[in-house]
């Protein structure tokens, strides 16, 4: 069991001729997934180191029947590609990172008016260890097992992982949201799909500064989630008003915090994990390993 | 991106959103001519970055050209101290000559994203001339929002109701409901990440303009505003952080004496927690990013072993997309080329991470490895320790 990908997911990669593209749609490839083609605005009918390549997505969804859309289109067309996306295939993932703010607030309008997922955009992408790697996350580090991994981050949630493997702990499905401050998918979602998952048996999940998106999370924990979660938010340390890397990643107007938002999910009842170098350590004790 | 307060003017005037007649003067001479020809009383503004200038003594009222040319000459070239400067201050280099107005009420106007909704969010308040924080501390009630709609962005009755929630009505309606059009038409038109009015003046004699403007930009979509992107003064950066730019690294420099070099914003961030959790102190974050070249780690090295308050270096890489190989060909051409004397702890997880290990090893450095996070950053922090001693 797993959510989000899986065997059945057939993936079709926007922007597959570019460099960034062509690399990540092999090493998904590589790892067993189903890479179905990809797709290149005026390419189409051409092949791409093996990988066949169509005009547009809808092509791809009648030829090879593609489930699931991966972006690596530049950031000027990111958001038009999301769309295009999100009209043709159920999951969108992007994976681009530095697109407008302005035009993530339309595109995630017009995803909202779909019945399709977006994760991302800025993120690493989805991985179900064993089944389906969607994503540029290393696929080798991964095991497949019980614990659901979700993070706005992308090489912290490597090494959460590689600290989890490490301890011979697998995990269910790994999922990043991504650090921009509009995305699609939120962490609400994710642990709503965590807690009715049979095959997640407990949560780790990585926030960081910036936004009310773990103090959200921490709500619905309160509320909802039965299971057991270890969280982590990074940037204790950041000064405010300066942008940690992620556009996301500000602590603005004395809001936004690493404090608050560890206070926050403690209230929820998860265990808050203070140095990074403790949250594998901490979901073994948590699951009893 | 930050622009400064004569230039934000310049692109409210733009797009029909009033504001003080005036100009910008980088000479005494040249502010009594403005002034000269404005006529009457003038405000003589610093143009820095920061805000709280009053304060600091870098806004002055003159009386007469002379005045102005007085003021002029002791604001320019200063070292203008706020709260929001670093603590030795910014040095001035331009002003700002306006017409002073006689006020009658003063009030907030802001345009931004609301993350939580997803969308641009206007805000208004009638306690101008305060930080907002402070008014949304104190009295939540007084900040007035409306939710522009992703796709049809801001309409007239709600500008409208934000007129009125001001309490402006009549002719101070009629000028009120096409500012707030058209300072959102400039948000959306230029990518703004905040326009922030603040204070919104009714005049004694019933005209409602913006005294003062802060706009800030999405940096990501500088790429398709080059005029835009002109606007930046380098001058208002720390040096380094103008460095590392130019090598698309990012860098942001802090006080503490352990230099940090780790790929990706969130293990970057981490890095710097974990080394205050050892008992040291960060002096910078860096995030070389996940396809960073030699050279780009080369440079990066150069930029965060230049800042004098580094005693040691913490290298924390999980390779990803990054191979650990490329890392250390530029961590070696770095150390060579530099001839760096400092300490340095690696730690290194990842694609062909054998291979880069061996490579560091046979190079000479004196380099310290570490099996974990913990682990370097608990080694890094005794060397900072022991090089101040």
């Amino acid at each position: 069991m797993a959510v989000l990908v899986d065997k059945s997911t057939r993936v079709v990669v926007q922007g597959i001729t570019g460099k960034e593209g062509a690399f990540h749609a092999a090493r998904c490839k590589e790892y067993g997934t189903h890479v179905v083609g990809g797709v290149t605005p005026g390419k189409g009918g051409t092949s791409h180191d093996g990988f066949a390549v169509w005009n547009t997505v809808g092509e791809a969804v009648a030829s090879e029947g593609a489930n699931c859309a991966l972006i690596f289109v530049p950031p000027a067309a990111a958001a038009d590609a999301i769309m295009e996306a999100a009209a043709g295939v159920p999951l969108v993932i992007c994976i681009t990172e530095g697109i407008p703010v302005a035009d993530m607030v339309r595109a995630k309008h017009f995803v909202a008016s779909t019945t399709s997922r977006l994760i991302g955009p800025n993120c690493p992408g989805v991985i179900t260890p064993s089944q389906a790697k969607v994503g540029i996350m290393p696929g080798h580090i991964h095991k497949a097992g019980e614990v659901g991994v979700l993070s706005r981050s992308g090489t912290l949630t490597y090494e959460v992982v590689g600290q989890l493997s490490a301890r011979n702990i697998g995990q269910s499905t790994c999922v990043g949201i991504g650090g921009d401050p509009v995305n699609g998918t939120s962490f609400v979602d994710v642990l709503r799909l965590f807690n009715d998952d049979a095959g997640t048996r407990a949560i780790m999940m990585i926030g960081e500064i910036g936004g009310t998106a773990e103090e959200e999370a921490a709500a619905f924990i309160k509320a909802s989630v039965k299971k057991p979660v270890v969280g982590f938010i990074c940037g204790q340390t950041a000064p405010p008003g300066r942008r940690m890397g992620h556009a996301g990643a500000i602590i603005a107007g004395g809001k936004g915090t690493a404090a608050e938002k560890m206070r926050a999910l403690q209230d929820a009842g998860v265990t808050v994990v203070k140095s990074p170098a403790d949250m594998g350590a901490t979901v073994a004790k948590v699951i009893g390993k | 991106m930050k622009v400064h307060e004569y230039q934000a003017k310049a692109l409210l005037r733009e797009f029909g959103v009033a504001v003080p007649k005036g100009d910008v003067a980088d000479t005494p001479g040249q502010a009594r001519e403005i002034a000269q020809r404005l006529g009457g009383k003038v405000v003589v503004k610093a143009q820095i970055h920061a805000g709280g200038r009053g304060k600091g003594g870098g806004i002055k009222l003159a009386d007469d050209p002379a005045g102005a040319e007085r003021a002029a000459g002791q604001i320019l070239g200063m070292m203008l101290k706020t709260p929001q400067t670093p603590p030795e201050g910014i040095k001035v280099r331009n002003v700002l000559v306006e017409e002073a107005s006689a006020i009658d009420r003063e009030l907030y106007l802001s345009l931004t994203l609301d993350r939580g909704r997803s969308t641009h969010v206007v805000m208004a308040s009638p306690a101008g001339g305060m930080e907002i924080e402070e008014v949304a501390a104190r009295t939540p009630d007084k900040i007035l929002r409306e939710w522009t709609h992703p796709a049809l962005g801001l309409g007239d009755f709600q500008a409208r109701r934000l007129a009125f929630g001001l309490g402006l009505g009549g002719e101070q309606l009629k000028q009120a409901v096409p500012l707030i059009r058209n300072l959102f038409r400039l948000y959306l038109a230029k990518d703004c990440s905040l326009v922030e009015i603040n204070p919104l003046v009714v005049t004694q004699d019933g005209r409602v303009f913006a005294l003062d403007a802060k706009l800030n930009f999405d940096d990501n979509a500088l790429f398709r505003h080059k005029e835009i992107a002109e606007l930046r003064d380098v001058n208002e950066e720390d040096p380094l952080d103008v460095e590392a730019s130019k090598y698309s690294l990012n860098y942001i420099k802090l006080d503490g004496n352990v230099g940090c070099m780790v790929n990706g914003a969130g293990l970057a961030m981490a890095t710097m927690d974990i080394v205050k959790l050892a008992g040291g102190e960060p002096a910078n974050f860096l995030d070389v990013g996940g396809g960073a070249s030699p050279e780009q780690i080369e440079n990066a090295f150069r930029i965060l072993s230049s800042d004098p308050g580094v005693k040691a270096v913490f290298i924390n890489v999980f390779g990803g997309i990054l191979r650990v190989d490329r890392l250390a060909e530029g961590i070696i051409g770095a150390v060579k080329k530099l001839g760096l004397k400092l300490p340095v702890v690696l730690r290194a997880e990842g694609t062909n991470v054998e291979q880069g290990k061996k490579m560091l090893a046979d190079s000479g450095l004196a380099l310290t490895m570490a099996s974990d996070m913990a682990d370097g950053a608990s080694k890094a922090v005794a060397f900072a320790k022991k090089a101040r001693e």
